[in-house]
C-alpha cells in the first residue's frame, strides 16, 4: 500500500535518497537544492541511514568525490542548482565519459548574471551536451518516483543522469504525494554490483587516462551509443516501476493530444499551468493540446515527433536561453526533429519565465491564441519569441 | 626494524618501467619511492592530478600502476581520493570488501599549491584517511615551463621570463608544507631524494600507516624546466638540503622536528649554479639577486629552527 504523505519537492527527493540509502554522498550547499543535504544529514544524524556523507567545500568537490566513489564501486549521489552545476562543468564530461553512473539531484534555478536564485532552465540546459542523461519533473510525485528510477537507469548505462525539477515552484512547494514503501524501494533498486572497480580485489582498475587521437574518438563514439542505448532502458525500468506502483511515465507524456489542433511543448512545473489552460480552451470547444516532455537526454526525437506531426503548429516553450539567435535549447532539438517528417506542424518558440518570471494561464491562453492564427493563415512569422518580458522594444 | 635500501628495492615495484617520463625528472622517483613504502599485502589506489605524471604514466591503453589508479582533472586530486576513501570505508562497513587499501594522491605544484589548494584544503581538514604527495618541481612542466606560486624567486620560467627589465620570478615561493601544517593533520613533512633514501622511505611509511590526512611535499626536479643534466638529479637535491634552500622536517601531531640538519651550511650559489634557470643570476652586475636569495634562505631557516625547537 502507497504511503499518502505531503511534502516539499526537496524532501521528496531526500526521501528517495534515504530510501535508496546510497553508499556515498558529496554535497555543498546552494539555494534551492540546500535542503537535500540538509534532510539527509539529518536522517545520518538519526541512524536512519549508514550513508557516508561528505560536506565538500566545493560542488567541484562535491562532483569529485562523486566520481571517486563511483569508481571505486559505492553508488554515490548529490544534489545542486545554478552556479553549482556550472562549477562542476568540467567535471560533468569527466563522470560522463569514464562512464560512472552517478545520480544527481538538480534542482533548476537560473545561472548568475546577474545573480538570481529563481527557476528556469538555464543551468541543466546548459549542461545538455555534457554527456548525462536529463530527466525533468511537473510535480513532487514525480521528481520522487523518477529519483528512484533514475538510480536504476543510470547503472544499467554506465551514465550519470541529473533529475531536475523546478526551483522553489517544485523543491519548496507542498504537495500531496505517494510515498512507496522502503522495502520496495530498496528491493527496486536492489545492490550496485559494477563489473569493475577501483576496490576489487581480483583485479586493479586504472580510471582516467590520457586518451589520445587513434582513442579518443572511439571513447565518444561510445557515449554516444550508451546514450542511444538508454532509450530502451529508460522504457524498461518505467515498465518495471509501473509493475510496482501503476505509475506510468514514459519519454513524454500527451495531454488532449488525440484530437489536437494546436498543442506546447514545455518542461517542468509549468506544464501544469499549461493544461489548466488546455482545459479551459476545451470548455470553449478548442481542440489544444500539450506534450510535456520528461526525458531531455536522450532526446526522444523519433516519438517525439510522431507526436507532435498530430497537429497542425506547435509552440516549443524554452524555460533558458541559449543566446543562439535561432531559439532556446528544446526549440532547436525539437524543431529538428521534425525535418524528415513531410506533414510537419509549424513550430514556433517561446522563451518564458528566465529567472523566476511568472507564466500564467492567460499568457498559454495567448498562445494557444497565437497557434491558431499561424494555423489560419498559413504563416509562423517570427519563430523565436518571447512571453511575459515587459520591456516594450521586445513585446 | 632498522631501514634497508636493498631490502627495501627488492620489494614488488608498484610503477613499472616503460613510462614516458624524462630521464632525469624527480617525478617517477617520488612515486617508486613512495609506494615502496606501502607493506606489500596492502593494496593501493592512486590518484593522480593531471600534470606530465599522469600523461607520461596512463596513456590509454596502458597503466604504468600495479595498483588500481584514478585520474579526473588538474585541479581536484584530493576530493577525487575523498570520494574513494568514503567509498572504502562504507563498502568495508557493509562488508564489500575485505582487503586493506591505502589511499595516495600525487600531484605536482601547479595541481597542488595552485589550482588544486582549495581541493586539498578541503580533504585534509576532512581529514579522510590518506596521504597527499605533491612532486615540486616549481614551475608548470607539463605545458612548457610557467612560473606557479612554488617557483623560487628570480628562476626563469616562460611567464616569468627574465628579460631585459625583469630578472625572472619575481615573488617567493609559496611555503606549502606550512600551509598545511596548519590544518593540523597528524602528519605533513618535507622531503627529497638524498643518499639511501631514507629520509623519503621513513616519512612516506610514516604518511601512509598514520591514520587521517597526511602530506608530504617531495622536492622532485626537472630537468627541462631545471635546466641540468639528467645525471646531476641526486646532487641538486643534496644541494637543495645542504644549502637549506629546501629543508627535511616533518610535523607529527603538531609537533615539527627537523631531520637533517647540514653538518655545514653551503652557500646557495652551489645550488643555483648547477641549474639553467638561474644562469642570469651569475651575471656581472647580477650579484644582488644571489644576495638577496641568500637572505631570504637564512631568514627561512632560522625560523623552521625555531619552530623545530
Amino acid at each position: 500500500m502507497a504511503i499518502r504523505d505531503r511534502m516539499s519537492g526537496n524532501e521528496a527527493v531526500a526521501m528517495a535518497m534515504k530510501q535508496v540509502n546510497p553508499d556515498v554522498m558529496g554535497a555543498f550547499p546552494i539555494t534551492p537544492s540546500t535542503e537535500i543535504p540538509q534532510y539527509f544529514s539529518e536522517y545520518i544524524a538519526n541512524g536512519l541511514v549508514d550513508t557516508e556523507f561528505i560536506a565538500v567545500e566545493s560542488e567541484h568537490s562535491a562532483m569529485s568525490t562523486c566520481m571517486g566513489a563511483s569508481a571505486a564501486g559505492a553508488r554515490a549521489v548529490t544534489a545542486t542548482s545554478s552556479a553549482g552545476l556550472a562549477l562542476m562543468w568540467e567535471l560533468l564530461y569527466v563522470a560522463a565519459s569514464s562512464r560512472l553512473p552517478i545520480t544527481m539531484a538538480v534542482v533548476n534555478r537560473a545561472l548568475t548574471g546577474p545573480i538570481n536564485i529563481n527557476n528556469d532552465h538555464s543551468d541543466s540546459m546548459g549542461a545538455r551536451d555534457s554527456g548525462w542523461l536529463q530527466m525533468y519533473a511537473e510535480t513532487n510525485q514525480e521528481v520522487y518516483d523518477n529519483f528512484i528510477q533514475g538510480i536504476l537507469i543510470s547503472e544499467a548505462c554506465r551514465l550519470p543522469i541529473m533529475i531536475c525539477q523546478d526551483g522553489f515552484i517544485t523543491s519548496h512547494g507542498v504537495s500531496n504525494i505517494d510515498l512507496i514503501e522502503d522495502e520496495k524501494v530498496k528491493e527496486f533498486v536492489g545492490e550496485y554490483r559494477p563489473e569493475n572497480y577501483l576496490l576489487k580485489h581480483e583485479n586493479p582498475l586504472a580510471v582516467g587516462p590520457y586518451g589520445v587521437s587513434p582513442y579518443y574518438m572511439e571513447i565518444k563514439r561510445q557515449q554516444a551509443q550508451a546514450m542511444k542505448d538508454a532509450m530502451p532502458v529508460i522504457r524498461d525500468v518505467a515498465e518495471k516501476f509501473e509493475d510496482m506502483t501503476g505509475r506510468s511515465y514514459g519519454f513524454f507524456e500527451e495531454y488532449m493530444m488525440d484530437d489536437a489542433e494546436v498543442a506546447l511543448v514545455i518542461i517542468g512545473s509549468s506544464a501544469g499551468t499549461g493544461k489548466e489552460a488546455v482545459d479551459r480552451l476545451r470548455a470553449e470547444g478548442k481542440k489544444v493540446g500539450l506534450i510535456k516532455l520528461r526525458v531531455f537526454r536522450p532526446f526522444p526525437r523519433i516519438p517525439l515527433a510522431e507526436a507532435m506531426c498530430k497537429v497542425k503548429a506547435v509552440a516549443i516553450m524554452d524555460k533558458a536561453e541559449s543566446f543562439s539567435n535561432s531559439g532556446g535549447p528544446l526549440f532547436n532539438e525539437a524543431r529538428n526533429s521534425l525535418y524528415d517528417l513531410e506533414n510537419k506542424p509549424y513550430a514556433v518558440n517561446y522563451i518564458y519565465g528566465l529567472g523566476g518570471r511568472d507564466i500564467t494561464v492567460e499568457d498559454f491562453y495567448d498562445i494557444y491564441q497565437d497557434l491558431f492564427v499561424i494555423y489560419d493563415n498559413d504563416d509562423p512569422g517570427d519563430v523565436y519569441r518571447y512571453i511575459g518580458v515587459r520591456d516594450s522594444r521586445f513585446k | 626494524m632498522a631501514y634497508n635500501l636493498k631490502k627495501e628495492v627488492e620489494k614488488k615495484e608498484r610503477l613499472a618501467g616503460g613510462h614516458r617520463l624524462c630521464a632525469g625528472c624527480g617525478a617517477g622517483v617520488a612515486v617508486r619511492g613512495v609506494l615502496r613504502a606501502l607493506e606489500p599485502e596492502d593494496k593501493a589506489v592512486v590518484a593522480n592530478a593531471t600534470s606530465c605524471l599522469e600523461v607520461s604514466t596512463f596513456m590509454y591503453p596502458y597503466t604504468a600502476y600495479e595498483d588500481s589508479y584514478i585520474h579526473t582533472a588538474f585541479e581536484n586530486a584530493a576530493a577525487t581520493l575523498s570520494g574513494v576513501e568514503a567509498a572504502y570505508k562504507v563498502m568495508k562497513k557493509r562488508g564489500k570488501i575485505q582487503d586493506t587499501f591505502k589511499f595516495i594522491a600525487f600531484g605536482g605544484d601547479g595541481g597542488t599549491y595552485d589550482i588544486g589548494l582549495q581541493s586539498l584544503s578541503g580533504a585534509m581538514e576532512r581529514n579522510h584517511d590518506m596521504v597527499y604527495v605533491c612532486y615540486d618541481n616549481e614551475a608548470y612542466m607539463n605545458t612548457g615551463i610557467q612560473r606557479s606560486s612554488s617557483t623560487p624567486r628570480y628562476a626563469d620560467a616562460t611567464t616569468s621570463p627574465v628579460g631585459t627589465v625583469s630578472p625572472g620570478k619575481l615573488q617567493n615561493k609559496k611555503n606549502l608544507t606550512e600551509i598545511i601544517a596548519a590544518h593540523n593533520v597528524p602528519y605533513a613533512a618535507q622531503t627529497t631524494f638524498i643518499g639511501n633514501f631514507k629520509d623519503l622511505h621513513e616519512k612516506s611509511h610514516k604518511a601512509i600507516y598514520t591514520k587521517g590526512a597526511c602530506f608530504l611535499n617531495v622536492l622532485a626536479p626537472c630537468p627541462r624546466g631545471w635546466r641540468y643534466e639528467a645525471e646531476d638529479l641526486a646532487e641538486i637535491c643534496q644541494l637543495a638540503v645542504d644549502t637549506c634552500v629546501w629543508p627535511l622536517y616533518e610535523i607529527e601531531n603538531g609537533k615539527w622536528k627537523l631531520t637533517y640538519e647540514p653538518k655545514k651550511k653551503k652557500p646557495v650559489e652551489e645550488f643555483l649554479a648547477k641549474q639553467g634557470r638561474f644562469k642570469h643570476m651569475f651575471r656581472p652586475g647580477n650579484e644582488w639577486m644571489i644576495e638577496n636569495t641568500q637572505e631570504y634562505v637564512d631568514v627561512e631557516w632560522k625560523k623552521l629552527l625555531k619552530k623545530c625547537k
